[in-house]
């Protein structure tokens, strides 16, 4: 069954008078349990389908549905509700709250839940362990290399267990031996785990690691290639 | 909450000196707010505790202040001898027949001439007000030039120390007690008595009679038996209401200067308040981008910010508050609009006002960071997320 279904979406953008288009038509549909892939130029409109995916920008036209639920048509408020519960987010440059330890940075998403303190200690804990942070968790981002701060930032897009795990360029800061790590982790959730993910890539090792990969150029899709993984 | 006191207090120690000089800047306007109604409370409860419950004053009909009221020498026994006046041990009728006189006398301070109010009294004077005190010397012998002078007059005003001659009034009076009376009104006085005042002052009769009733609760009484004797076209007043009514004019007047220098003064602090919020939403907008990216919708943003704001504004009131406190206690003086003359009182900072003070610095943190915490709900998310 399609955890994910993009029907003939596009999106434009208003500069001054000017329409300017970022998506044309796109039609996709994702399985649960897939790795996907989406690869393309820089402007081909990769992230803003990934942000589209999140519930964090609106289609001009088409129709969005994840889960069974088309957030096409949420209200703001519903739909930030909606991100909390099913969408874990992971972006290039980590997004971690700087004056936060890496402990609060991941409790972060479950205080929008109605868990106890001593709950979400749990939960923490094990999103931590899981990415081989446990003993880290008192530590600031500045004490961290890039490579751990992104393995915190993945423990906080997992703690709530969500339905989708969307990743914007994950390894885009990272050397090759960290993005090594935050790949074979994200390969780990997505089979271990079963968790669905969708990650925003212009780098074909990082894509090869992908289950599936979809390229995008000047906002249309232009082949879907199988992975060798 | 874990949000509010995590996230955002430690975000604003991020940016000490911003937020050092914004909460200053909220200090200083509620220190003076403090300030200027610690004197309209200071100047309100002086006048107050001048009255009594128990004590009723007798003023002409329509007189609104004993300075233009008048009572004629032959009304006085008449009120003497009626049945709610308080008696003392030998059955005199505890009431007092007043006059007030402004006599100018040089401030020490500055050396340039004030008022100061002169109060001829009955003999029992000291009976009907009994909360004055003599702290030092005596009381003035009925028929001589003696006069006793308040507290708060001495070392005010030149010539009236203990053991001093003054001159006033066509004559010679020397300073033979100074008294107290639990801060109020009187004790910015100079007493003498009446019967000598009058001649000296070119007075036919008395302005007010002040009497202590028998029950306080007599006074309804008073007022009807009074009303109903065609001899006397008098009104009593409890002294209490009468000296609440004195202190409305002035008392009003410094509120409205406060409320008037603290409004302006606010605006420029909430603009302060709102220029750092500002600049922390700007300096911010990416993690505010990542937060609601998280699923933090945009009222827990607003309410985040705003609390922010409104902690930092506390802080500010607490500073302020504790700046201001020093002049608890300090005396001033202030012309009383009244009698036309000064009037010394002290600063009275309650715990009220100071309660207050808190809550103006909340409502300028508030106006100021509503504003700003508005703009960081309404940051698009995609484009917050940019934002290096």
């Amino acid at each position: 069954m399609a955890l994910i279904d993009l029907r003939d979406v596009s999106k434009s953008y208003r500069r001054d008078a000017l329409e300017i288009p970022v998506l044309n038509g796109v039609t996709i549909t994702v399985p649960a349990g897939d790795f996907m892939g989406l690869m393309g130029p820089s402007g081909s409109g990769k992230s803003t389908l990934l942000n589209l995916l999140a519930g964090i920008d609106r289609p001009t036209r088409g129709s969005i549905r994840v889960a069974d639920t088309e957030i096409s048509s949420l209200s703001e408020r519903a739909l930030a509700g909606w991100r909390a519960r099913h969408i874990g987010f992971i972006f290039q440059l980590y997004n971690l709250i700087p004056v936060l330890t890496a402990f609060e940075n991941v409790e972060l998403p479950l205080l929008l839940t109605s868990l106890s303190k001593k709950q979400r200690r749990d939960h923490v804990m094990t999103a931590l362990g899981i990415v081989g942070l446990g003993d880290r968790e008192k530590h600031y981002p500045r004490q961290l290399s890039g490579g751990q701060e992104q393995r915190v930032a993945i423990a906080r897009a997992i703690v709530t267990d969500p339905t989708l795990l969307l990743a914007d360029e994950p390894t885009g800061d990272l050397d090759a031996r960290s993005a090594g790590e935050v790949l074979t982790l994200l390969q780990r959730l997505n089979r271990e785990y079963n968790k669905t993910i969708v990650m925003v890539t212009h780098d074909p090792h990082a894509a090869e690691r992908a289950v599936h990969v979809l390229h995008l150029e000047k906002g249309t899709l232009v082949e879907q290639v199988e992975s060798r993984a | 909450m874990g949000l509010v006191s995590g996230y955002n207090l430690r975000s604003m120690l991020v940016r000490k000196g911003t937020a050092a000089m914004t909460a200053m800047g909220i200090a200083m306007v509620v220190a003076v707010f403090v300030m200027t109604l610690a004197i309209a409370q200071g100047f309100r409860s002086t006048l107050v505790a001048s009255g009594s419950t128990g004590n009723a004053i007798v003023l002409r009909k329509s007189a609104t202040s004993e300075t233009v009221s008048a009572v004629l020498k032959n009304q006085l026994p008449i009120i003497e001898s009626m049945a709610q006046v308080a008696r003392d041990g030998d059955g005199h009728p505890l009431a007092s027949p007043e006059l007030v006189v402004i006599i100018s006398l040089p401030r020490i301070s500055d050396g340039r001439p004030a008022n100061v109010p002169l109060r001829g009294v009955g003999p029992r004077a000291y009976e009907v007000r009994d909360t004055l005190q003599i702290v030092e010397g005596r009381r003035f012998v009925p028929g001589t030039r003696e006069i006793n002078v308040g507290r708060q007059a001495v070392g005010r005003f030149r010539g009236l120390t203990f053991g001093s001659d003054v001159k006033f009034g066509g004559a010679t009076w020397k300073v033979v007690g100074i008294f107290t009376a639990d801060d109020a009104s009187f004790e910015s006085e100079v007493w003498g008595d009446v019967d000598l005042m009058m001649p000296a002052f070119q007075r036919g009769g008395y302005q007010s009679v002040t009497v202590k009733l028998s029950d306080p609760a007599a006074f309804s009484s008073f007022d009807v038996a009074m009303g109903a004797d065609p001899r006397l076209d008098l009104k009593p007043q409890r002294e209490r209401e009468y000296y609440e009514g004195q202190s409305e004019t002035t008392g009003t007047l410094i509120r409205v200067f406060a409320t008037f220098v603290t409004a302006i003064l606010s605006i420029g602090a909430m603009f302060g308040a709102m220029n750092t919020m500002y600049a922390a939403v700007a300096y911010r907008t990416r993690e505010i981008g990542t937060l609601r990216a998280l699923g933090f919708s945009r009222l827990r943003i607003v309410t985040a910010f705003l609390a922010e704001s409104v902690a930092l504004a506390l802080i500010g009131g607490v500073i302020g508050c504790i700046l201001a406190l020093p002049v608890h206690g300090l005396s001033t003086g202030a012309m009383n609009m009244a009698s036309f003359s000064e009037l010394a009182f002290k600063f009275r900072i309650t715990p009220g006002l100071l309660g207050g003070g808190l809550l103006f610095a909340a409502i300028m943190g508030g106006i100021g960071g509503l504003l700003p915490a508005i703009r960081a709900a309404r940051i698009p998310v995609a484009r917050a997320l940019r934002e290096i």
